[in-house]
Order: C-alpha cells, then structure tokens, then sequence
C-alpha cells in the first residue's frame, strides 16, 4: 500500500475525529462541570438529528444553516432538563445519577421508535457525494464542512469560557463548589446554564453528524461510549482536550483499522483509554485534580 | 445444622424471618402453582436477582461501581461452554474452571484501577472498557466461534440431568433458586464477618478506613474478586439454558446495565435489595407487556416507555431504593440502615 | 406518520383485566378446538433489529387475504415481540404457548429462534422458522421444529451457483474480488462458508483481501479506502442495510466504482437502499433467498404488497415470512385438527408445489430443513429489483459492468 493509501486514510481519520471531538464537547462541559455522568448524551445527540432530518426533509433547509438554531433548540431542552429533572441528582451518589440518565435514554430511545420508525434516515445534501482532490489525496467534503464547524464552535465555547464573565463563573463553580456558593453565585442557575451549553453542543454535534451518517433510534449508545472515551483521553472540562481526543481517537481508530482487522479497531480506542485512565488520568489537556 | 440456622437468623426479627420463609415457601412451590410462562418469568427474575446480589457484593459492600459486570458473566458462559463442546466436560467442572478465571480477571481490573487510583466514575468506565474489550476480543476468537456464535448441543432428554445441566425447565429452576439463595446466605455471612465490617468503613469513607489502619487495597481486591467469582455461575447457567452465546449479546453494555438495574432499584447495599429489585423490574415490564396486549395496544416501544418512566418515578422518589421504603413500611427494618 | 391505536375505554379496561387475570391464574385451556388456527408470531418488532422485524410483519399483514383466496383455513395471528433480546423471546415464546398458540412462527435472528425452538420442542408445539441462517438450530434432533429457509451453507453455495450463471450470461468475470463482510453473526458464518466451499466452485476470481468490519460501524471510510488499494475488479461484500449505504456512499465519495457489487446477503436490495441513495443505488447484485417473479403467488403477493404498502418492493422477509404462515395453513387444512402432535406430522408432510420462493417448493428433509431452496440473484435497476438467475426464474438480462458513481447524474 503506498503513501497516498496512508495519507487519505490518516486525513480521514483526523476530520472524522474532529467531529467525533465536538459530539464530546458537549459532554466535557457538563461532565467536567456539573459533574453528572450523563449516559444519555448519545440519546441526546440523536434528538438533535432527528430535529435536522425533519427540517431538512420538509423545508429544505441545510444542516450547515441550521447548525445555530437547532443548537439554540437543545439549549433550552438542556436547560429545562437540568432544572427540572437533574438537579437534585447532582449530590447523589454515582449509581442514581447513572439510573436516572438510564432511564431517561430508555424512554428517548424508544418515543424515537414509535414517532419516527426504526428506518434509517437521512439528509441529502446537494454536496453529499463531493469530494476535493488535493495531490494524492481525497477529501469528503461534507467531512471538511463538518469538521469546519467542529474548530469554530469549539473555539467559540473556548473564547466563552475564558472571556466571558458567566464563563468565569461556570469555572469557579467547577473548582470549586462551595467557594463559588461562598462567594455568592448561584450555583444552581449556574449549573442549568452550563447543561444548557452542553446540550447545545451535543445540537451542533447532531446537527453536523447527519452530513455524515444517518439516525436510527438505537444509534445513541454507541456515541455515548465514544463520548466518555474521547472526554476521558483528552481531559475533563477542556475543550481543546475534548476535539484533541476526538482527534487522536479517529486517527488511531483509522490507521489501526488499516493496519489490522477494521472490525477490532474499536480495541484501540479502548486500549488508550485504560493507558490514560492509568498513566495520566486528567487526560492530555486536562488540570490534574487533588 | 439448627445451630447453622441460628447464626444466620440471628438479629433477624421474627416477623423478618416469618416473610422471608413464608417467600421461600412460595417460591418453592412455583413449579406446582405456576405455568411454564411465569415459570420462565421466575427464572429471569431469579437470574437477575443472583447477578445482582453477586455485583451488590462490590458496589454495596465495597463501594465500587462496576459497570462491565457483564464480562465475569461473559467468561463463566464461554469457558465451561467451551470444555463441553470441544471435551465434554460437564458444567461443574467448568465451573470450576471458570472460577479462578473470572476471579483473575477482576483482581487485574482492581489492581490496575486501586494501584493507580482510579476510582468513582473513572473505575465505572474502566470497567466497561474491559468488557468492551473482551466483546470485540471474543468476536474474532476462533475457538468460541468468534462472532458467528458457539452452540451448544441440546439433548432433549426425558429425564434431568443435572450433571450435564439438561433438563425441563423445573430443573433449571430449582438450580438458580437454590443459587439465589446461596448468593443471598453468602452476603449475609460477608457482611457480618470481619471483612464486611472494613468493607462498610471503606464505602463510607475510604481515607478514614485506610487512617484507622484498614488495608483498604487488600480489603477491595477481595471484594472485587469474590463479586467476579460469584457472577461466573451465572454464565454457566446462562449457556446451558440458552444453548447459544454470541459475544455481541453476551457481553454486550447492556447485559451489564441490566444486571445493576435491580440492585440499584431494589437498593444498593442492603442485603434483600438485588432480589426485590429484580421482582419489580421484571414484573413491572411483563405486566406492561401483558396490560398492552390485553387492552388492544400493539406499539413496539411502548412498554419499554412506560418501563423507562417507571424506573424514573422510582429512582426520583425513593433515592435509597425500593427495600429500604418497603422494610420500613413491614416493620422489618433491619438494624442500622 | 404514526398509526393511531385503540385508546382504552371501560369495556376494554374490563376486558384487559379479565385477560390479564386469566392469563396470569388458568393453564393453557382447550388447544385442541375448532376454528381458526391460532398460530403465534415472534419477531424483533422493537431493539435493534426492529427495521427488519417489522418489514418481516408486512409479510404477516397481507397473508390473510391471499390465504383465503388459496382456500386455505383461517388463521388467528398472535403477535409477539421479541425485543431483539434472547430472555424477552423465550419469555414471550413461553407466554404465547400458555395463551393458546398452537404453533409458532419466527423468529429472523439465529440466537433467539435457538431459544424459542427449545421452547416449541419442549411444549411439542410445531415452530416454522421463516428466516434464521445459522445451521445448528437443525442439527439438534428437534421433532417440533421446522425451517423454510436457507442455511448458511446453502446460502453460500447458491451465492456461487449464481454468481457463475450470471458470469455465463454476460460473458464476462471478474478475475480479483475484495472481499468485505460484516463481523457479525452472519458475516462470520458467511465467511466460513465461503472459505470451506470456495474450492468447490471453481470460481474464475481470487480474493485478493478479506476486509471485516464492525457492524455498529458509523464509518467505513478506511475500509473502502483499503478495498481499493487493492485494485480488484469487483466487491464481494456480506453485509447489512447500514453498511450497504456507508460503503456506498464511499464508493462515490473515494471515485471507485468496481466493475460489479456482488453481495450475498441483505442489505442492498433493501427498500431504504434504494430510496436513499437514488441514482447511486443501480447495479447491486444480491445473491439471496428470493421469490419467483414467474410464478403465480409471487404475483398474488406483489399486487397484495402494493395494495397496502405502496412503494415497498416485495423482498425476502415479506415472501419468507408469508411462506412460513402458507405451511402453517396448509398443515392446518390436511391435520384437520389444531392438535399439535397432528400438526407437526401434517407440517413434517408439507408438500406445496404451488409457493413463491424460487426451487421445487416447500417441503422439509428428516432434519426439519427444506433444504430444495434455490437462492436466487437480483439487481438493482431504476429503483426496482430485476430478477437476473437462475434463468428459470429470470425477469431480465444482468448490466455489466457497473455505471461509474461519477457519471451518475
């Protein structure tokens, strides 16, 4: 196999991995915030697609576009969740929080099934077939596109985080909880805040999966897996970390599929993540904690 | 054997022991009273009940959330599975072969997360990377049919055999009622020996128990141990019922999640919480599944809706589980919980 | 989109709970009464298999109708879900048992149609497979159970035998294929398959790579991208729906069209394919179980297809499964009674020259197999599927090669 094999196979990996990196964005915020381990983040993020099939199937309107609405959508949907349904979760121990999110993927997974059908389904974008040829190399064009937008959202929630005073906020509260009560925020607004944010990740993420590859109702599991991988590698509550995870899993997952058996290269993804759970916990990007 | 009963009853109160031997009573009589239906109904319950009382040994006793359970379970199905079709050597024996495997497995998964410190959520993933890790690692081994799936040989006998495990399906019963059971003595003495005294300080609070002089990483490894080697004959039962496994169902995430949801229901750390657990859940999805049919509804997804909206309720409303509520309501409560 | 159901009303509530109790407290009453037979079907309708569960349903919505008019005896159907979950479809094989089924149908995935055949044998109660692959579930010794449908085996041999009539009709054969499949259940049988029976066949390709991929997979970029490192001349893939469309997609994508598609499994003949990828969908060649577009009850079940599900072209699941309720009514007829020892005898006879499927008929060895099934081979064209081998059961000429993906509008 000669280097243009290589190469097309490692570009492939890197945009893949940049648009897996923004679906963990959403959950490097509220997990590394608010701290709730939400195994429902691939339900979640299947809403979104759904939300972006619809309106792509009966008014024509192109994912790339509807990136910000359908993000502001879920923002609201994440906002209400938290307030309403999660925020007495957050003290308790690990195992309810996991039972409650369980329940919660369940119910969405299956309301999912009986509205839409377990028929794939799918946007067809005019460009959906496109592709750039740069040398020897080939380059999926709703790829770039998404991967694109993967860089810009996630240095727009960076630039928020770091720039903004409600962003300061949110990382005070991750800090430090009871500093930040202490020093007199409302944590609680705080915390519904940021699961928006979240939320509203996971929207964008949805928004710009469908370019890529179609929803079925049981499609959420899979990415929630993925989703803790990348978050954990890369390192909890850095947004860098989370598309810098993203990345590194894709290529991995890309280069180790051509070297060996595709069908074991999952076996990669979760080969790093035991390094990192053991060598350096905090991830690449991550602060170490106490 | 009247001095055996007594150790273990003691501290019981009488109304306590009354419920708990008019249940077994019950559930001793099912074959005669229920049909084959709810008798497949009971042996699931039964199934879940044993995985959970054997996973609730880590979690409830020793505080540490194993979500990859799946995978002792995994390794007890495919080892005397194995041994049968290739040697035919019967269940037993590869019980006992499954043991030290599964036991081995989670003494490398808790010593590589106690000796690097990885606990809480992190231990939780850990634990389904693993049994991601042996999915994907089954579906190409050959020796167990990677993922076109191992079959076992199925004898329809006239009689049972419990040797080989082949039988009606009053026998399978009897077998995971008797491990029930047996799960359910062993917590019991677990909990009220020396070790589960160490393996309740560390659960509440680890750094205390490690100041006080326990040695909390010998105390854990047990637990985590112990707990695989209990959830391996569940494996055993599993393929000698089912007579087929596939690693993609086998150890599948969801094979795990579902032997948690009963002790977390039924109530993380008490001793009858997997068992009640493992009731409620599923009875409450094969009534839904019943109440459907019988009222004309024919919607796939729906019961699991009404399921999921049921774990909800019970998971806002009761954090501590459903036991603790329904002891305290029997007046049953036990000592200190 | 969706369906409206019954909303419960009081008579209903009564009713439910009258049958929930009955359910619950009386054994298994009367099976052998006149009347309609009652016959239990088991499918994946929810979980992750429910696409193909409740296409096989469609196959059980338009038999009724077509039954009738063969004169057979009416059947009473009772649904089952199998929830793509091995405990939930022996629980609900179980269930359907105590609630009268006096024989069953299903269940289209190998683990949980072992599981509900060891219920059916246990009970004496005749279970007819309409779709299950994996070849042990009729190595067992079972008196009760019964398969209409190819192993493994035969599935690959006919693959072949196919595949060298078309390579016949148009005069032409790839020398180099790359061979893809799923890891999977069925990917892993195929494969093994192929592997012990390739030899046999005297095929005029080698297989230059064997590329196996994950079935949950949301990308097979780097597979596509390492089949055409190969430079083969055409794909032999097994696959599924999903990554029918994710390798097709690629193909577009990476600019390779090979000179033919030939898969030997479902996937790319399926209705979701076809509308999906529109023009990128042509030239698929599938190798599969498949109906006689000649005869006169594959003709019955198109027009009764279109009636109530316009748009759906008729495949496997539908036939098969619709085959599989054929036996059982005409069991019914010849036992003349719903006994289930008398059922399985008169099953075990079955005879029935006058089917859909491609071959001789239907009609089960000692195993319990039919093993007279003839596979067939189809391709896609202008959004429809053209029956190109055996020439017997031919419908059209093969197009080869393949239209370029680049060239298609």
């Amino acid at each position: 196999m000669g280097v243009g094999v290589y190469l097309n196979v490692a570009v492939a990996g890197v945009l893949t991995g940049l648009v897996y990196g923004l679906m963990a964005l959403g959950l490097s915020v509220i997990f590394g915030v608010v701290r709730v381990v939400n195994f429902a983040h691939g339900e979640m993020m299947s809403i979104a697609m759904y939300i972006a099939v619809v309106l792509f199937s009966s008014f024509h309107l192109d994912p790339l576009v509807m990136l910000v609405p359908i993000a502001a959508v879920m923002f609201v949907f994440g906002y209400a969740l938290q307030a309403g349904l999660i925020n007495p979760f957050i003290t308790r121990p690990e195992h309810s929080q996991f039972l409650l999110v369980v329940a919660l993927a369940i119910i969405i997974v299956n309301a999912l099934l009986i509205i839409f059908g377990p028929d794939a389904r799918t946007v067809q974008t005019s460009y959906a077939y496109d592709s750039f040829e740069i040398g020897p190399v080939i380059v999926d064009a709703s790829k770039a596109y998404a991967a694109a937008a993967a860089i810009v959202v996630t240095a727009a929630l960076f630039a928020f985080f770091r720039f903004t005073l409600i962003g300061k906020a949110i990382r005070a509260c991750a800090d430090n909880y009871t500093g930040a009560l202490v020093v007199g925020l409302n944590v609680n607004r705080l915390y519904a805040l940021t699961f928006a944010l979240g939320a509203a990740c996971v929207g964008a993420a949805g928004t710009m999966m469908t370019l890529i590859t179609d929803v079925t109702p049981a499609l959420g599991p899979g990415y929630t897996l993925l989703a803790f991988v990348i978050v954990i590698t890369g390192g909890l509550g850095s947004m860098p970390g989370a598309l810098i995870g993203g990345v590194l899993i894709g290529l991995t997952e890309a280069l180790a599929g051509l070297l060996f058996t595709p069908s074991a290269k999952s076996m990669f993804a979760f080969g790093i993540l035991v390094l990192v759970l053991l060598f350096r916990p905090q991830g690449i990007l991550g602060r170490r904690l106490v | 054997m009247a001095a055996m009963i007594a150790r273990l009853t003691d501290g019981l109160s009488r109304r306590a022991f009354v419920l708990l031997a008019g249940l077994l009573a019950v559930l001793l009589a099912a074959p005669w009273i229920a049909n084959d239906y709810l008798l497949t109904v009971l042996i699931v319950i039964l199934y879940l009940a044993y995985t959970g009382q054997a996973w609730n040994i880590m979690m409830g006793f020793a505080g540490q959330l194993s979500l990859g359970h799946a995978i002792y379970a995994g390794l007890g199905a495919y080892i005397p599975a194995v041994l049968f079709t290739r040697l035919g050597i019967g269940p037993w024996i590869g019980l006992l072969a499954a043991i030290p495997v599964a036991a081995a497995c989670g003494a490398i998964i808790g010593f590589l997360a106690f000796r690097f410190g990885v606990a809480g959520v992190y231990f939780a993933i850990l634990t389904i990377a693993f049994a991601e890790f042996a999915r994907i690692g089954f579906d190409h081994l050959t020796i167990v049919n990677a993922s076109a799936g191992l079959f076992l040989p199925v004898a329809q006998l006239a009689h049972n055999d419990l040797w080989r495990l082949r039988g009606s399906l009053t026998m399978f019963y009897y077998v995971i009622l008797a491990a029930t059971v047996f799960a359910l003595i062993l917590s019991r003495l677990l909990l009220r020996s020396r070790m589960g005294y160490f393996w309740l300080a560390i659960r509440e609070d680890e750094q205390a128990a490690r100041a006080a002089g326990v040695d909390t990483f010998r105390y854990k490894m047990y637990a985590v141990m112990i707990s695989a080697a209990v959830t391996s004959f569940a494996g055993v039962f599993y393929a000698f019922f089912y007579n087929n496994l596939f690693p993609e169902q086998v150890f599948n995430i969801s094979r795990s999640i579902e032997m948690i949801l009963g002790p977390i229901i039924g109530g993380v750390g008490t001793l009858f919480g997997p068992i009640l657990g493992a009731f409620v859940l599923t009875g409450l999805a094969e009534s839904v599944t019943s109440a459907l049919a019988a009222f004309g509804v024919d919607l796939p997804g729906a019961k699991q809706i009404f399921y999921g909206i049921c774990l909800l309720l019970v998971v806002v409303a009761l954090p501590e589980g459903i036991w603790p509520w329904l002891a305290r309501r029997l007046g049953i409560a036990e000592r200190g919980r | 989109m969706n369906s409206t159901y019954m909303l419960p009303n009081r008579r209903h509530l009564l009713a439910g709970a009258v049958a929930t109790a009955a359910t619950v407290a009386a054994p298994a009453i009367l099976r052998a009464q006149s009347g309609p037979l009652k016959v239990g079907v088991l499918l994946p309708r929810s979980g992750y298999e429910a696409g193909i569960g409740q296409d096989c349903q469609r196959g059980v919505d338009i038999a009724p109708g077509i039954l009738k008019s063969l004169g057979l005896p009416d059947l009473t159907i009772m649904n089952g879900d199998t929830e793509s979950n091995v405990d939930t479809a022996r629980e609900h094989a179980e269930k359907l048992i105590s609630d009268g089924a006096q024989l069953l149908v299903g269940a289209f995935d190998s683990g949980q149609s072992t599981a509900i055949a060891q219920v059916a044998e246990q009970k004496g109660i005749p279970l007819v497979i309409n779709i299950a692959g994996a070849p042990d579930i009729t190595e067992q010794g079972y008196k009760f159970v019964y398969r209409n449908f190819p192993t493994a085996p035969m599935l690959t041999r006919d693959g072949f035998v196919q595949q060298k009539a078309v390579f016949d009709i148009v005069g032409k054969a790839p020398k180099t294929v790359v061979f893809m499949r799923v890891n999977d259940t069925f990917g892993t049988a195929m494969s093994k398959a192929f592997a012990a029976m390739m030899p046999k066949f005297d095929m005029p390709y080698t297989i230059a790579d064997e590329i196996s991929y994950d079935p949950a997979a949301r990308d097979l970029s780097v597979e596509v991208t390492k089949a055409k490192a190969t430079n083969a001349d055409a794909i032999l893939v097994v696959g599924r729906l999903n990554d029918a469309m994710l390798i097709t997609r690629e193909l577009a994508k990476q600019r390779w069209t090979p000179q033919a598609i030939l898969s030997v499994g479902p996937g790319w003949y399926e209705d979701q394919y076809i509308k999906t990828l529109g023009k990128l969908s042509d030239g698929p060649m599938s190798f599969v179980p498949w109906y006689d577009p000649n005869k006169k009850l594959s003709k019955a079940l198109e027009s009764a297809l279109a009636a109530k599900y316009p748009g759906i072209n008729l495949n496997t699941n539908h036939v098969y499964t619709f085959e599989a309720l054929l036996v059982a009514a005409d069991a019914y007829k010849r036992a003349g009674s719903t006994d289930p020892k008398a059922l399985a005898d008169a099953v075990r006879t079955t005879n029935i020259t006058d089917n859909a499927s491609i071959g001789p008929g239907i009609s089960f060895n000692a195993k319990g197999q039919n093993d007279k099934i003839i596979g067939g081979g189809i391709q896609n064209r202008g959004g429809k599927l053209i029956t190109i081998a055996p020439k017997e059961a031919a419908n059209g000429q093969p197009d080869w090669p393949m239209k370029s993906y680049q060239d298609r509008a």
